[in-house]
């Protein structure tokens, strides 16, 4: 087991795995910028250590300084927590260079599934439903037309070197096609100097559910259930919940075939995350793999009585895992509350939290860093509480997690939990009937007005 | 409670000023015993590991606790951190998270004086701060000489030390110019992004 841990992340993520850490009686090392000196894991830590200015390359990101201070402190492993280096490849190869240990798949791991064509030809390989699409690019009309009546309208036609939304159209029969096929390529040409174009099925409104997975490294692989995250505003998600309102036990398993397929094919190593999309009629499509813990982990845990951080831990040292798949024994819900106001189309709202309660009781978890009179840093991402409530059934876990942000003060900034409490009161989401077309459609009250 | 940075940098930095508590101490302590026997011993016993230590003699009265748990800040195999045996437990008085506080031998005064005139003088220094992560050096290798003392003028430009990082040795040049004033750290020692290393009088 390893005598200390390094814990290269910031906020409510390295608070978690602190906390991990010292119930298994591993010491912690803490880095921070100068942005983060007051902040909670820093306290939290046995050791801290100031690594660089505020800007995230130069502290977060940034690779020497944090071995360095791994090797200064005799640290024999490095958690990456989520984002920052969490799925850096070169970072996951240094550390075992250094002889440090790197909580989470290895750099082999990384490459495969962070490359998008890679992880759907080991998908294709393996058996396991990708999103369906052409093999390359697209040599004319003629050849798209033929692709898309292989694929099956309705069909995505996207641009190569698109984003934004930029170089895309849906085209759901061949009479318009040629029409769309113009348009496409003369936007991509305009916005990204690149007509290239290529076809996916357009999977409409599709669930995004995700399978939890954990691996250990003797080529065992468990899957840990379903979350849903369709409620997402730009592909950022608000809120998740476990069991998924659109499962069934057939689909679960299924989905949790495919995705211990996919971790077995690349004998994946730690805990991570298949996301898929799931149209209306079930049929579900590889999208990615999330090769480290996600944000919305703790749902899962809380309906499995499991500590996922801990796995990781575990795993890392060379433990074995049950090989049982874990299923839900309960409902829960995350609700992701930003430093953002929603009223005002989401602006950042950084500053001093002056008043501070966090809800509690009976069913209601909260991961956050935050504490009267912290200041938030505009430097890094505004998420700063999770609020998890727990019930029996999915209608008491609502009622728990509107009371719970009804208790929940935050003052002196703006916050996202106004939103997410009308979404709890929105019909369609209290029926579990949503799609990742929910937040477009949904219209944010504004109390203001 | 500043838990923060390597504990030997706490042990330091907390209180440079305490460097003239060390001297005092330690001059009326070279009065009474053999102060390098004393330095030794302190030594030897950290790297054993063992929790609490306890000397009467008829002049002095020593004891020294260490952390619990062992040596978290002085490994015993002496890798790590490297600091000079007399500075090590005894003068820090900083408790630490969960360890035992240090304590300094039995003097019967407490030379406060010198350390508000040391506070004193600080506000009217500019400080050298680290720019980065890694271990302080004085010197470019073990063979060469010292690159500034204290009282040297220095200009812009001029390299004051190399902090090492990843077996990458770093100059670090003077931003400013003026006359060294204090050298905050040891030889040797960790440093952290930030850390004070210079106090210079422009």
């Amino acid at each position: 087991m390893f005598n200390k841990i390094l814990i290269a992340n910031r906020g409510e993520i390295a608070l978690r795995i602190i906390r991990t850490c010292k119930e298994m009686g591993i010491k912690t090392v803490a880095i921070y910028s100068t942005a983060d000196r007051d902040s909670l894991h820093v306290r939290f830590a046995d050791e801290a250590v100031c690594i660089g200015p505020a800007p995230s390359a130069q502290s977060y990101l940034n690779i020497p300084a944090i071995i360095s201070v791994a090797e200064l402190t005799n640290a024999d492993a490095i958690h990456p927590g989520y984002g920052f280096l969490s799925e850096n490849a070169k970072f996951a190869r240094i550390c075992t260079e250094h002889g440090i240990k790197f909580i989470g798949p290895t750099e082999e791991h990384i490459n495969k599934m962070g490359d998008k064509a890679t992880a759907r030809k080991t998908m294709i390989a393996n058996g396991v439903p990708i999103t369906p699409g052409t093999d390359g690019l697209l040599d004319s009309v003629e050849d798209g037309k033929r692709e898309a009546l292989r694929i099956g309208y309705p069909v995505m036609l996207k641009a190569t070197a698109g984003g934004g939304g930029k170089g895309m159209r849906i085209i759901r029969n061949e009479a318009e096609f040629e029409h769309l096929w113009n348009a496409a390529r003369q936007e991509a040409a305009a916005s990204f100097a690149n007509d290239a174009v290529y076809l996916e099925k357009y999977i409409e409104e599709p669930h995004h559910i995700e399978i939890q997975i954990a691996g250990d490294q003797y080529g065992n692989v468990c899957h840990l259930s379903e979350r849903d995250c369709s409620i997402q505003r730009r592909h950022q998600k608000l809120l998740e919940e476990t069991p998924s309102p659109f499962m069934t036990e057939e689909l679960r398993h299924k989905m949790g075939e495919a995705a211990i397929k996919a971790a077995k094919a690349i004998k994946y190593e730690g805990v991570g995350t298949c996301e898929f999309l799931v149209d209306k009629h079930r049929n579900f499509y590889f999208m990615e793999m999330n090769t480290r813990i996600q944000v919305e982990h703790g749902i899962t845990e809380e309906v499995t009585k499991l500590d996922l951080v801990k796995e990781q831990i575990l795993i890392a040292s060379g433990a074995k895992i049950s090989q049982r798949n874990y299923y839900p024994q309960a409902h829960a819900i995350e609700c992701r509350i930003n430093a953002e106001d929603p009223f005002n189309n989401f602006r950042p709202s950084p500053g001093q939290i002056t008043g501070l309660h966090l809800p509690g009781g009976n069913g209601i978890r909260v991961d956050t860093h935050v504490y009267t009179g912290y200041k938030i840093p505009s430097n890094y991402d505004s998420m700063i509480v999770k609020v998890v409530a727990v019930a029996q059934t999915r209608n008491e876990a609502i009622d728990k997690m509107r009371r719970a942000l009804d208790e929940l003060v935050i003052e002196g900034i703006k916050t996202t939990a106004p939103l997410h409490q009308q979404i709890l009161e929105d019909a369609a989401f209290r029926a579990g009937n949503y799609t990742t077309k929910f937040m477009e459609d949904f219209e944010i009250k504004n109390p203001n007005e | 409670m500043a838990q923060m940075g390597l504990r030997p940098k706490i042990i330091y930095n907390q209180h440079y000023a305490d460097k003239n508590n060390e001297l005092y101490i330690l001059k009326k302590l070279n009065t009474m015993a053999n102060l390098k026997e004393i330095q030794d011993f302190i030594r030897t016993v950290s790297k054993i590991g063992i929790s609490e230590v306890d000397i009467q003699t008829d002049d002095l009265k020593l004891n020294v606790k260490f952390p619990a748990g062992g040596n978290a800040s002085i490994p015993a195999t002496n890798e790590g951190f490297q600091l000079p045996a007399y500075q090590m437990p005894m003068l820090s008085g900083m408790s630490q998270q969960m360890g035992t506080p240090v304590q300094a031998a039995t003097t019967t005064t407490t030379p406060i004086e010198y350390r508000s005139e040391a506070k004193e003088d600080e506000k009217k220094y500019l400080t050298i701060k680290s720019p980065m992560v890694g271990t302080f050096y004085r010197r470019p290798s073990p063979d060469k000489p010292i690159y500034v003392n204290v009282g040297d003028e220095i200009t812009k430009g001029k390299v004051l030390c190399v902090i090492e990082a990843m077996k990458l040795f770093n100059e670090i040049e003077a931003e400013i110019s003026g006359k060294i004033v204090k050298i905050l750290v040891e030889d040797g020692s960790p440093v952290e992004y930030d850390q004070p290393l210079f106090l210079v009088e422009p």
